[in-house]
């Protein structure tokens, strides 16, 4: 190795280092005993096809999924289509073809992609932190570590001038991102974090929410068309030879009505609430969750949207605020800086982009009032104690005096926070 | 599909690619003695901004200049990948109508200039950092929360702590 130019830093000389190999675009050599990312994969995921297909441990409900989807839509099209397509119009088919088209891939999108796994620290970075919050810890000295599992360890980040604390996970030992999450069933850090859906068999994040939410919304839309033209089938049916007559000619039609009846509601409320997600800009996982961490994170994250975008206060309180609930669906409105989400691929940009555009765009008309109880398929009354207490605590930022016990509240939850 | 499209088709977790052998060769040369961790910014939202704020450990192998310059174009990349404009919006409304099978023909854009990142980091490692002893490792290798420097000191040379270097071997992964 010829010896480097050095810099002028420093008087003795530093070897070049051979760069070629250590680029990531580089064609991979095979070496023997080279082994594959996903084969020494920590995480508690399954892998198939050579690496391409990443899933989760238990995938059984996804098969019934399938077979659900499969054999219904099969049913359809052997027993109903003709039929249709003859007496009222060969679209039909046509229609229902493409929609079962779009749930196939979007249901194999999801299953089979990576979520947005966070790959865990490598032993250099988990020490090089451990030496840091060792360091922070003597210089802190005051803080008692309670009972046998040393106290959980956050980082706090200024997001956009607030202060967000980001904990640790002691399994991946990284400072999660925001808006991250660790999966216990895959036992992974996950980017933005919704949920684990054992209907797809995988989790839902950052990477595949999209997919997850086409699955969905096109599986609303097969559901009820099925349901519906099988309804038709049988009608046109029994206006020519009677009714039990018409279910005895084609029984797969009952099935398939019992089938999209008893899904069609559990799904189209699925789609509904997503929507509302995505148009709040919520996962999941931040919506439902019980964590004080989060909620409190949401405060601070709502305040902080509230001050950049009004100057005088016109608040509201339309009920009495319920102190002491901790299960709150707070919409988070927009990101700190307004910004749309950050897209891990530009597919996720047309709808978030939008919504969040407009999102703040009715921000800066309305004031605080970015979610009315009308305008949210949610229960209006967790909604509006939601912007109740959102109010409560802007008021807290513009009336440090203000003494209603929602605001003893949530000071209470941050103050608890911060002595974790 | 979104990051390292090209490298890890369905995520960067199924990539197949292992550093360690790489590392190997490096340390027949230099020994590797730290590494350094540039932490995400997040003062302007979660957007992939890294810090520029120099490192005390890198303060006697390069130029404060460099270093600030290198961090501002990698965010000034991440920053164009995640910019939104009319050609995602076409490419994101392309993909969702085509059941994003599109994707399997298509790179998308933040694909395009996530290669254009690596071929910088080598193309920096190369002129800048390899001659001064340092390796900046792609933050998609870390998912995206730090870069990584790596800090060499030449075999036989004083002083300097290598025993990481035994650790470096399972920093493959």
């Amino acid at each position: 190795m010829p010896p480097g130019g050095g810099g002028p830093m420093k008087a003795c000389e530093y070897s070049q280092i051979s760069t070629r190999s250590s680029s990531p675009m580089e064609s991979p050599r095979k070496r023997k005993g080279a082994r594959r990312k996903w084969q020494v994969f920590p995480g508690r995921n399954k892998f198939y096809c050579d690496g391409r297909v990443m899933m989760a441990r238990q995938t059984g409900v996804f098969y019934l999924t399938l077979v659900l989807i499969v054999v219904t839509s099969g049913l359809f099209f052997a027993f109903d289509c003709p039929y249709l397509a003859a007496n009222i119009t060969p679209a039909i088919p046509v229609v229902g073809g493409i929609l079962f088209f779009f749930v196939m891939g979007t249901l194999l999108r999801t299953s089979f992609s990576d979520p947005g796994v966070l790959p865990r620290a490598t032993p250099d970075e988990a020490a090089d932190l451990e030496r840091q919050i060792g360091n922070g810890e003597d210089l802190a000295n005051g803080s008692s570590s309670g009972g046998y599992r040393p106290p959980p360890r956050t980082k706090e980040v200024l997001i956009n001038g607030q202060t967000v604390k980001l904990k640790y996970c002691f399994t991946c030992k990284i400072f999660r991102p925001p808006r991250a999450s660790h999966c216990s069933l895959c036992d992974n850090c996950v980017e933005r974090f919704d949920h684990h859906c054992p209907w797809v068999g995988n989790c839902v994040g950052k990477r595949n929410y999209r997919f997850f939410y086409m699955f969905i919304l096109s599986l609303s839309f097969l559901t009820i068309f099925i349901f519906a033209f099988v309804i038709t089938h049988v009608i046109l049916r029994s206006h020519q030879t009677g009714f039990l007559n018409a279910l005895k000619d084609s029984p797969a039609s009952v099935l398939e009505a019992v089938v999209c009846f008893l899904s069609v509601w559990s799904i189209v409320g699925l789609s509904g609430f997503h929507t509302y997600l995505i148009s709040s800009n919520q996962t999941t996982n931040e919506d439902c969750d019980q964590d004080q961490c989060i909620q409190s994170t949401k405060f601070v994250l709502q305040a902080a949207a509230t001050p950049l975008l009004q100057t005088d206060s016109n608040y509201s309180s339309d009920e009495p605020p319920l102190p002491g609930k901790t299960t709150l669906s707070v919409p988070c409105g927009t990101l700190p800086l307004g910004q749309p989400t950050p897209p891990t691929s530009t597919p996720n940009l047309t709808s978030e982009a939008m919504l969040a555009d407009m999102l703040q765009r009715r921000e800066e008309q309305d004031g605080h009032h970015f979610l009315t109880p009308e305008e949210a398929p949610s229960p209006p009354g967790m909604l509006s104690i939601g912007s109740t207490l959102t109010h409560s605590h802007t008021m807290h930022i513009f009336n440090p005096a203000s003494q209603d016990s929602l605001h003893e509240d949530s000071v209470r939850g941050l103050v608890k926070l911060s002595s974790v | 599909m979104g990051r390292g499209w090209v490298r890890c088709r369905w995520g960067w977790m199924t990539d197949h690619i292992q550093k360690f052998h790489n590392l190997q060769e490096l340390r027949r040369s230099a020994s590797l003695a730290t590494k350094v961790f540039i932490q995400r910014d997040y003062s302007d939202g979660t957007v992939c901004q890294f810090q520029t704020k120099f490192p005390a450990e890198l303060d006697s192998r390069i130029e404060r200049q460099l270093f600030e310059d290198t961090v501002k174009t990698l965010n000034g990349f991440y920053a164009e990948a995640e910019k939104i404009g009319g050609q995602s919006y076409l490419e994101g409304c392309l993909a969702c109508t085509t059941a994003y099978i599109i994707f399997l023909c298509m790179e998308t854009r933040y694909e395009k200039v996530l290669k254009k990142i690596s071929r910088y980091i080598q193309e920096q490692n190369e002129k800048i950092y390899a001659p001064r002893g340092l390796l900046i490792t792609d933050p998609i290798e870390r998912g995206m929360r730090v870069i990584e420097i790596s800090i060499f000191e030449d075999r036989g040379s004083s002083g300097s702590t290598s025993s990481s270097s035994s650790t470096s071997s399972s920093s493959g992964r």
